[in-house]
């Protein structure tokens, strides 16, 4: 059995009760009394990381709609800036690399690893792929002046660029957070794709790609807030 | 590991069906669509309104079927609600904050 620990942990005492003997496996770990308790346990630790996660960025959020309200005008400039196209075209490449990763994970339900390996590999590069326009469209923003730390920063049509910057630096802040949740996400599929390639997992025993899953969608969920709020509100002048 | 059975029907295992995600794929993709429709026509306020409740929608469609809520524990679900009350109150708090400063006429401020 591949999931099994070479060393079972059994307590000397356990073999007087004469209860079955219990070898420790991954899907089951001695602190826990079934399969399932432990399934639960892990599912519940990442929805709490999760919610860490949720705070972090709603800090975030708070502080661009705080200034959002506060330069309205300035702010609806700056966004309008922003590459639409572009923007919609990552939240399409976003979604289907949810999909896929839904998809993994229920290969993995189901055992089956090909499948497995084959939705990883697609979602790692539908990840790469969001990677590769979002850096295009930093590089319009270098083209564009619109880089908040450089000395010809310049925004079109306003003269309270103090402003504008102050947008782009929140541009900048956040979609780059989120870019790095983005290369935390491709390292972590990596290592389940050569994890499950190395028989690692089973229907029992599929949690850490679930558990991947479950960080996966919540960088995309993310982004689904992110793509309104910069690029959509107040578009039309 | 026979002898653990799952005895509650709650932990029974749940394997959606790929139409399942099909569906939810396309729905979350006509929604983008819509929501960049909708942003380039003038809708005044509601705007705002349309984008954030397109986003919702697409977040619960992620959320409850790609994240597995829907089948999920009591408890983790608990936590879930508990965590995005504590962000609506950082956002409600802050927001009652900075939009009624001044309104008093407060000498120094």
């Amino acid at each position: 059995m591949d999931s099994q620990i070479q060393q079972s942990h059994v307590h000397p005492s356990d073999l007087h009760q004469g209860e079955a003997h219990h070898l420790e496996t991954l899907a089951l770990r001695e602190q826990f009394d079934t399969e399932a308790q432990q399934k639960d346990a892990s599912t519940l630790g990442m929805w709490v990381f999760l919610i860490t996660e949720v705070m972090f960025f709603g800090g975030m959020f708070l502080g661009y709609t705080l200034y959002r309200s506060n330069y309205a005008d300035t702010w609806a400039l700056a966004s309008r800036s922003l590459n639409l196209p572009i923007g919609a075209t990552n939240t399409c490449v976003l979604l289907f690399s949810s999909f896929t990763m839904a998809m993994a994970v229920r290969a993995g339900q189901l055992g089956k690893k090909k499948a497995v390996i084959l939705f990883l590999i697609l979602t790692m590069l539908f990840g790469l792929a969001f990677l590769g326009i979002k850096g295009y469209e930093w590089t319009q923003k270098f083209e564009e002046h619109h880089v908040p730390a450089l000395a010809n920063f310049h925004l079109e049509g306003t003269q309270l660029q103090g402003q504008a910057k102050l947008f782009f630096s929140f541009y900048f802040a956040m979609t780059g957070l989120h870019a790095l949740h983005m290369v935390v996400g491709v390292g972590i599929v990596l290592f389940i794709i050569f994890q499950t390639m190395r028989n690692k997992y089973s229907p029992k025993y599929y949690t850490p790609i679930d558990i991947a899953g479950l960080y996966w969608h919540f960088v995309d969920v993310v982004w689904i807030f992110l793509f309104p709020l910069f690029y959509l509100i107040d578009r039309h002048p | 590991m026979n002898e653990h059975p799952h005895q509650d029907p709650e932990h029974a295992e749940h394997i959606d069906s790929v139409k399942t995600y099909a569906v939810i794929l396309v729905a979350l993709l006509c929604l983008t669509i819509l929501t960049a429709f909708v942003a380039t026509i003038d809708l005044g306020p509601l705007n705002i309104i349309v984008a954030l409740s397109i986003a919702v929608a697409k977040m619960l469609l992620v959320v409850l079927v790609f994240m597995h809520v829907r089948f999920s524990t009591r408890l983790t679900r608990v936590v879930l609600v508990g965590g995005l009350l504590w962000l609506a109150i950082l956002l409600l708090f802050a927001f009652t904050d900075f939009n009624t400063r001044g309104l008093l006429g407060v000498p120094g401020k």
